[in-house]
């Protein structure tokens, strides 16, 4: 006799710790096969876009904290960045070194938290995350030096930074580098050549190098499908043009390679570091002379950076008053969710947890 | 560097690809009829020396008279890039045809500025509110939303 099947629905999140955040996906499931994805969003909605056009240009910049908030200092960058090219101020030397340095930083902390928080998805609870805290920790503590807060810095301004770095800060900087390749020799060693993760993560959840380009994904989910596009080599921003780096990437686009790319691109960033650190002027201004409420003249610009988790950009309307007219925000992981129709059908419930958790994924950006 | 292409000639080419299609090509951005919006997408992905592949932002502004719709297209293969734009007419109905055919990126932030604007895309094949709930009352980046 014939067992009679029929399609069953199944509810992942919104409150879900594999979701990283407010997420919530509707799935129509053959068993245990996925057989249809529907991603629900918007928990977190918290309308940035518009609460940006009643602010002045400087008070948006907390704001921007709120979006990825594993990355601030990006998104900070990000939005100074923009309105400078608006406002078409020239940000001193000194001030451009300390933005790389901090970016960098960033990158490598936000790259942390998605391999720790990916293993975590693996099924190896909390161990790696730990592993990775160690050292993100030292990295939260160097912000904290410099502008006395742990995780929404606000610490950018237009035309530069807010304040100096302190001097305690380029010594406990040089550690940091130094120690940095030691620690990501250990995750190599935990992680890379474990069995399990390789038996779960290989050839999963593969995105293709067409689909990927044409679904708009970037960062290192496009990186990872063999595409060699980075926003710092490929059109170079404040002074990354200065710098020697690789970019690293996949070949197959599954979820061993989005993971590997981000481990290699830390160590990039580390290089990077060393070269900014030992170029910087010693002395110098570290922000332009900017009335707090300016008008940018009437116009409209997109400015854009590589931020750890793809391309994040803002798109800005003036109309020469004090506040924006219009003000979006370009987010690289609601883009790079668009795949996850492509990368999960056919996959079990289980694959699909770890498929997601390569997305590397933050719902304040998300939903905004 | 991803170069900004030369707006003019490009809208020469288009114009001869598909006439009456260009509004205006200054200022840095081709702007186009919404009515030829689909045919203008695919030539600019398909004819060679353009090949405009990866779609970047997509959002709209209001001016109350009139949305605009921008499009940033980015070509891998060159290094170039492309603000394009449209208009869409109205306060009750404004339409424009829907790009998803051409680059799946716009599927999400389509839906985006549905949800927020209140901008019917035709041709999307499941365009509903992104953000907000069903059922929310009015678009909340209008303009003349309070």
């Amino acid at each position: 006799m014939p067992i009679k099947t029929e399609q069953f629905y199944l509810n992942v999140g919104p409150q879900h710790p594999s979701t990283h955040g407010v997420f919530r996906l509707r799935l129509s499931l053959d068993g245990e096969v996925v057989t249809d994805v529907e991603p629900i969003i918007g928990y977190l909605h918290r309308g940035i876009e518009k609460l940006a056009e009643s602010r002045t240009y400087t008070q948006i910049i907390p704001l921007t904290d709120r979006l990825d908030y594993l990355a601030s200092m990006t998104d900070n960058v990000a939005y100074c960045l923009a309105v400078e090219k608006l406002a078409g101020i020239k940000v001193p030397e000194r001030a451009e070194y300390i933005r790389v340095i901090f970016s960098e930083l960033m990158r490598i902390s936000s790259h942390m938290m998605a391999v720790g928080f990916y293993m975590n998805d693996c099924g190896a609870f909390f161990t790696p995350v730990l592993y990775m805290w160690r050292e993100r920790e030292k990295i939260i503590d160097l912000f904290d030096m410099v502008c006395g807060q742990r995780l929404l810095y606000n610490y950018m301004r237009v035309g530069g930074v807010s304040q100096d770095i302190p001097d305690e800060f380029l010594p406990a900087i040089k550690k940091f580098v130094a120690e940095m390749p030691r620690y990501i020799g250990e995750y190599n060693q935990l992680i890379k050549q474990n069995e399990i993760f390789l038996a779960r993560s290989k050839g999963v959840g593969i995105l293709p190098k067409e689909t990927a380009v044409n679904i708009g994904a970037s960062g290192p989910v496009l990186r990872a499908s063999g595409v060699k596009w980075d926003i710092r080599k490929m059109d170079p921003y404040s002074i990354y043009d200065r710098f020697d780096f690789e970019v690293p990437t996949g070949d197959v686009g599954d979820c061993y390679d989005r993971y590997w790319v981000r481990i290699q691109e830390m160590t990039q960033s580390l290089r990077i570091i060393e070269q900014a650190i030992s170029q910087m002027p010693a002395k110098g201004p570290v922000c332009a002379d900017v009335p707090q409420f300016f008008r940018p003249p009437p116009g409209e610009t997109y400015g854009y950076i590589e931020a750890p988790k793809g391309n994040l950009g803002f798109y800005i309307v003036s109309d020469g008053s004090i506040a924006p007219y219009r003000q979006h925000i370009y987010p690289p992981t609601l883009i790079n969710i668009t795949a996850l129709k492509d990368m999960m059908i056919g996959w079990k419930v289980a694959d699909l947890i770890i498929i997601f958790g390569s997305m590397d994924v933050v719902l304040g950006e998300i939903d905004r | 560097m991803t170069v900004a292409v030369n707006t003019e000639e490009t809208g020469k080419k288009i114009e001869e690809a598909i006439p009456g299609s260009v509004v205006s090509s200054d200022k840095g951005s081709l702007t186009v009829d919404s009515k030829a919006l689909a045919q203008v997408s695919e030539f600019l992905k398909n004819s060679p020396g353009l090949e405009f592949d990866y779609l970047t932002v997509l959002t709209a502004v209001d001016y109350l008279n009139y949305f605009e719709v921008i499009y940033r297209l980015v070509s891998l293969r060159n290094n170039q890039s492309l603000i394009l734009k449209t208009c869409a007419y109205g306060r009750e109905n404004p339409t424009v045809p829907s790009v998803t055919g051409t680059w799946r990126a716009a599927y999400y932030q389509e839906r985006e500025v549905f949800d927020l604007l209140g901008i019917k895309f035709e041709g999307h094949p499941d365009l509903r509110r992104l953000l907000l709930w069903e059922g929310f009352n009015g678009h909340p980046l209008r303009r003349d939303y309070l």
